[in-house]
């Protein structure tokens, strides 16, 4: 296959990078596009008649029109949000806090990346909603009897996770979306993990909303997407009030601007928007099929061998992505940790922002090796070394 | 794996798997503070009795790694019997030699000396401080 490794700046020969769950790595086309625009613009957008603003924001509304093909939604249903915590935070102050009321149901789940719990369970407190969990399998995994069994006629929100970012579990998002709508519920998808490597086509997933972060699909920092249906991202009022997010401004009164731009008060980050249009060119190029086959194929390497360790134990030996949560028996994860660490090893320890999940697996804190593109088969027999290597040397401290 | 092994001292392994006063007691004249860094797993309390001004009692619980469990256990033993201003003023210095700082090289450390091997480690200092940040609020 192509070596992808020379398109990432950040890599040498001995460092093995496999904390992509966390962030993935920037590419070169996408530092460049950064740098263009603070080298060649570094201009406001939408105000200026000067060819340096027009041409800025161009590109950034091009941009616009570009995440909307790549997940198969309109241009006017693209909000620019600083990621997926923004906004699922925006969704639940400006459309939970106007549909829910005392009784109402909020359906979560135990899989959930905090981002895409606690605004819920927020508004819940502040509304008079209850949050219901959706029972996961012996495994750790939604299925849909569950969410059947939890979905009732008080449901009006069902917050779900595409792909978890402890287990790797993929949720069956139609399905579930279907339930969803024959009780009058809408579904949120959390895509954040899901983006980089699984194709989406909100239209066809028929849901309601869903959100993503750039960081997570070799973007920059600092942006992301909030996808809604247009009429309902009309039905919401801003969070943020400011410039740029207002038609007619009167002494006691504003009118907003239509959506998207009511959501996108002040200076956004331009140089942000410039490189997320070329992370998403670099991933149509490569494929998202390609990108999953490729990660899977290497998380179910890695599972092998560590199945072959003695004194390890895997939390998810089915994951259906390129995450894998493991820890070494009675090792703590972070004293683990500093062993990867001084062997250039970048994975992850602790709870990843997934309490419930380690509450679920009975263990506060496990490690996780994440794979993605620029990761090989050199990387998996890599890690798989150390590893044998720290449970040798923690066996032999006492552990 | 030089660093590493420095930071892993016998004694550390040694208080790891057999920590001392360990367990919380549930009388008058204790005061106990606990401090969590959810995103290790640490999670200890630590707690103190003072009786005209000296650190009668150290007792800790917890879970967590073994730098910060180990750490745990040698200040229990370090600061019983100290007065309250000398153990404020050891858990100060012991706080700035993990975190390389320059710190009073007056006092006698014994056993709580191994942890300077965290230096090395700018994301394991926090797994050494944690007992002893606990244990100045228990005395506050």
């Amino acid at each position: 296959m192509k070596d992808y490794k020379c398109d990432f700046p950040q890599l040498n020969d001995d460092y093995v990078y496999i904390d992509s769950a966390a962030t993935t790595l920037t590419p070169t086309t996408v530092i460049d596009a950064i740098n263009d625009y603070y080298r060649n613009y570094s201009v406001n957008i939408h105000r200026g008649m000067y060819k340096q603003s027009y041409e800025a924001t161009e590109i950034y509304e091009n941009t616009r029109r570009k995440a909307a093909a790549f997940i198969g939604a309109k241009t006017e249903e693209i909000v620019y949000t600083r990621g997926t915590t923004s906004a699922l935070n925006l969704l639940a102050q400006r459309y939970g806090n106007r549909i829910l009321k005392k009784g109402d149901d909020i359906v979560v789940s135990e899989l959930a990346h905090h981002s895409s719990l606690l605004p819920w369970q927020h508004i819940a407190a502040e509304t008079g909603a209850n949050l219901r969990y959706v029972p996961l399998d012996s495994e750790g995994r939604l299925i849909v009897d569950n969410i059947k069994k939890t979905l009732s006629d008080k449901t009006k929100i069902v917050a779900l996770t595409h792909v978890s970012n402890v287990m790797g579990y993929l949720a069956p998002v139609k399905e579930v979306t279907e339930l969803a709508h024959a009780v009058g519920a809408k579904v949120v998808l959390d895509c954040a993990q899901a983006v980089s490597h699984v194709p989406i086509d909100v239209k066809q997933l028929n849901v309601d909303f869903m959100a993503f972060s750039a960081h997570k699909m070799l973007g920059p920092t600092g942006i992301g997407i909030l996808y809604g249906k247009h009429n309902l991202l009309e039905s919401m009022e801003p969070l943020e009030y400011g410039g740029d997010m207002v038609d007619f401004v009167e002494k006691d009164h504003a009118v907003w601007k239509d959506v998207p731009q009511r959501f996108e008060a002040g200076t956004m980050p331009i140089a942000s928007v410039f490189g997320l249009a070329k992370a998403i060119d670099y991933l149509e190029a490569v494929g998202l099929d390609h990108i999953h086959d490729h990660i899977v194929k290497l998380a179910k390497m890695t599972i092998d061998g560590l199945q072959s360790i003695e004194d390890v134990t895997i939390y998810n030996e089915h994951s259906d992505s390129g995450i894998v949560t493991f820890n070494l028996k009675n090792v703590p994860s972070h004293d683990a940790l500093s062993f990867y660490a001084e062997e250039n090893v970048a994975l992850r320890a602790g709870h990843h922002c997934a309490m419930l999940v380690g509450k679920k697996l009975g263990v506060n804190s496990t490690l996780r090796a994440s794979f993605y593109i620029y990761n090989d088969e050199k990387d998996v027999h890599r890690f798989l070394d150390v590893t044998k290597q720290a449970v040798d040397y923690f066996r032999t401290l006492g552990f | 794996m030089a660093d590493l092994s420095h930071m892993y001292r016998e004694i550390i392994m040694e208080h790891y798997k057999h920590p001392r006063n360990k367990g919380l007691v549930d009388e008058e004249g204790y005061n106990k503070h606990r401090i969590k860094n959810p995103s290790c797993g640490d999670d200890i309390t630590i707690q103190s009795k003072v009786e005209d001004g000296i650190v009668k009692d150290v007792r800790q619980d917890g879970s967590g790694c073994s730098i910060c469990c180990a750490s745990a256990s040698v200040l229990t033993e370090k600061l019983k019997g100290m007065d309250v201003s000398e153990a404020k003023h050891f858990a100060d210095a012991y706080l700035d030699l993990v975190a390389g700082n320059s710190y009073d090289e007056s006092l006698d450390f014994g056993e709580s000396k191994v942890f300077e091997g965290v230096r090395k480690f700018p994301s394991r200092i926090k797994c050494a401080s944690i007992p002893w940040k606990a244990f100045k609020k228990t005395i506050e």
